[in-house]
């Protein structure tokens, strides 16, 4: 038993003339938190959905706990958990009844369920919700207990589809100290992020674009190949200010985002002063320049950008 | 098959009925509503139907024979006409539906041969109306002589086929009072009952898709039957309650006779619903969308129903094409063995061919939906 936990090779699927998961192979640890980063359409949800044997892949192998799930994805099912994207318990229903009825689709014991309703409801600061519908709960709270129904039944691995996109800061918080719970007790993680705040968490990672694995490795080694730092800048008159920052030294390179630009740089100390001189001196309006951590975005373009260079 | 995952799909299923009180009210107010309106509006439909007659005989017999079409309530005599060319003007006019003409001879053969016909010339531009006409017709004729068989036969553009005897007979001796509503009720509990099983499951299955609840359903061990059975059976308790409304409202309502065991009605009732969920069911596997669902089944329930069952058009009446469609048509067996039961008084053993019919057509539907739901995305 001293294979991986989650296999997958060569795995492939096309809606169409879209391929959004393209020849993907990775390999997930017993016990650790491996993480799928990507950006919007990246085929994230995809590659989930195919290992939680809810999807059939078009072509490739996927082995969870030594089960061959493309041939029996029936046989992965009582092993796994499984955490769609978009809200999958029932809204009309109360947290208790949600509980009760996943933990007897899996068959549970009663007392065992309770014991562990007990201890995953306290453990996510949810017990005075118990009778509340669970279409009345916040959007944190819904994924909280969305991973209480994913962990009653105990699984060997959890498969958790971008969990805490659109959840407020204390859940989260909740959230992940869960998933190091979790992870203490060998419980294998996959989950999806688009957050590199969040993946910077994961023990591992393996970067997804446009269906295909970029690169798959630790979070530090990942920060490595994009040292320095991401800097903001806000202004109305962004692409004057991009166009500006562009030609100065020790920037890597500048990115248009919402209401204003990153700037990757070098370092971050030595670049923020010299930054807004500039600026100041071409009569730019702006808020002072801030480091940020930098988004999935700013890591793949500066990653792609190196790859570019480097051919 | 767990037990277990059964139930409790048969908890959550029966908490959401609960809550969305108000779809639990309409699927029970429904068929109220409904075995009122088609009850009352068939009966509109058919009563006082336009009539004229053209006694060329003016005997006894034939005067007493024309007294049963003034007797019945379901004929209006509107004109006495006294020659052919009449005839033609009452009916290009439109003053009537149909005009029952008895030939010259028509005592006089009875007498001689014991059997006789008379002439019904109808106004077919309306199908509908022509057929019941024709069919209230043949019944006031047969109720008119217990030993005399009498036929009719058509002249003219319109014609009447000549119609078995003895389905004639059958039609009045089991309705003495030649109250149509008697055949029309019973009808009308299936056609209500077609329509609100098969609305109720059809939905079941497409609300999980749009709510996005599929996804983690399929993601558990669960199996295809156990979510069919768990859904499946609270909503058989909603049916089995319409169904006692809708049979209750024809006994206590509209007042047709029950002759036979409640065990036999319960026994097709339950395999009746048991088709018509599936049916449902099976629609609800098929197409994602509440709407799309609910229409389809509607389709798929109502209009066989209505057209090929024999609730609107007698099946003996159908085109020869149509007839052996109806034998598919599951509504079919259910309308025949509840006349059967009120009017009759038949027991499981008279209807042993419409309860196997159901029978295999519940396991055929209810295999067929468990295996069409596919526990994917895909
Ligand atoms: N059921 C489907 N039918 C058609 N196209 C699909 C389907 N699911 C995904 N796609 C397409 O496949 C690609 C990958 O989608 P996927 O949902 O896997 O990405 P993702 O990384 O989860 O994105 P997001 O961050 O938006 O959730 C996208 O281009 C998407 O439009
Ligand atoms: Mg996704």
């Amino acid at each position: 038993m001293s294979e991986s936990a989650i296999e997958v090779a060569g795995l492939t699927k096309s809606f169409g003339s879209v391929t959004a998961v393209d020849h993907l192979s990775f390999s997930v640890d017993r016990g650790e938190i491996f993480g799928l980063v990507g950006p919007d359409g990246a085929g994230k949800t995809t590659t989930v959905r195919m290992i939680a044997g809810v999807m059939r892949p078009d072509a490739g192998t996927i082995m969870v706990d030594g089960v061959d799930v493309v041939t029996d994805p029936e046989a992965v099912k009582p092993r796994v958990s499984y955490m769609p994207q978009r809200f999958g318990l029932y809204e009309d229903l109360t947290v208790d009844e949600n509980i009760r009825f996943y933990a007897e689709i899996f068959e549970i014991p009663r007392k065992l369920r309770i014991e562990r309703a007990e201890r995953l409801l306290a453990a996510s600061n949810m017990l005075q919700f118990r009778q509340r519908l669970a279409g009345q709960l916040s959007g944190g709270m819904k994924q909280k207990l969305g991973l209480t129904c994913a962990l009653i039944h105990a699984p060997r691995a959890v498969l958790l589809d971008e969990p805490t996109t659109g959840v407020d800061p204390v859940s989260r918080r909740d959230f992940w100290r869960i998933l190091f719970g979790l992870r203490a007790d060998g419980v294998t993680i996959l989950i999806s992020t688009a957050y590199l705040d969040e993946a910077e968490r994961c023990s591992r990672l393996a970067l997804l674009n446009e269906g295909r694995v970029l690169h798959c490795d630790t979070p530090a080694s990942l920060k490595a190949k994009m040292p320095g730092a991401m800097l903001a800048v806000i202004s109305p008159s962004m692409r004057d200010a991009r166009d500006l920052v562009a030609k100065l030294p020790g920037v890597e390179n500048v990115l248009l985002v919402g209401d204003g630009i990153h700037i990757h740089v070098d370092d971050a100390a030595r670049r923020i002063p010299e930054l807004t001189a500039a600026l100041n001196a071409a009569g730019i309006v702006f808020e002072p320049v801030r480091q940020v951590i930098p988004s999935v975005e700013d890591l793949f373009v500066s990653l792609t950008e190196r790859e570019e260079k480097a051919a | 098959m767990k037990l277990r995952r059964v139930r409790a799909v048969v908890v959550k299923e029966g908490l959401q009925i609960w809550r969305d009180r108000r779809s639990l009210i309409i699927a029970l107010l429904m068929p109220f509503m409904q075995m009122l309106l088609l009850g009352y509006g068939v009966n509109l439909d058919i009563k006082h139907v336009a009539v004229c007659t053209f006694d060329r005989e003016n005997s006894q017999t034939s005067q007493s024979l024309l007294k049963h079409f003034q007797a019945s309530s379901y004929f209006a005599v509107k004109h006495v006409l006294d020659s052919y060319k009449s005839v033609t003007t009452a009916l290009d006019r439109g003053d009537c539906v149909i005009t029952i003409v008895i030939p010259p001879d028509f005592s006089e053969r009875l007498r001689d041969s014991g059997q006789s016909s008379i002439q019904a010339i109808l106004d077919a531009t309306d199908d509908n109306t022509a057929a019941v006409a024709t069919g209230y017709a043949q019944s006031v004729v047969s109720g008119f002589s217990d030993e005399v068989q009498l036929q009719f036969s058509g002249i003219g553009g319109a014609s009447v086929a000549a119609a078995a005897p003895l389905s004639l007979e059958a039609r009045v001796w089991y309705n003495e009072d030649l109250d149509s509503r008697n055949f029309i009720i019973p009808g009308v509990v299936a056609v209500v009952m077609a329509l609100v099983g098969s609305q109720l499951t059809s939905l079941t299955i497409s609300r999980e898709w749009e709510r996005g609840t599929m996804e983690l359903l399929v993601s558990t061990p669960i199996t295809s039957m156990e979510l069919m059975i768990g859904k499946l059976l609270p909503y058989f308790a909603i049916g089995m309650l319409d169904a006692t409304f809708c049979l209750g409202i024809a006994v206590w309502w509209f007042g047709v006779p029950f002759r036979g065991s409640l065990a036999t009605l319960t026994l097709v009732t339950v395999l009746f619903l048991i088709v018509v969920l599936s049916i449902g069911y099976l629609v609800s596997v098929t197409i994602r969308t509440q709407l799309g669902a609910s229409q389809i089944a509607l389709i798929l329930t109502m209009l066989p129903t209505m057209m090929l069952s024999g609730y609107t058009f007698p099946i003996d009446q159908m085109p020869d094409f149509i007839r052996p469609v109806t034998y598919l048509v599951y509504s079919r067996y259910y309308l025949t063995a509840l006349k059967s039961i009120f009017l009759k008084g038949s027991g499981v053993v008279d209807l042993w061919f419409p309860i196997l019919i159901m029978l295999l057509y519940a396991a055929a539907v209810g295999t067929w939906a468990a295996r069409a739901f596919r526990k994917s995305l895909d």
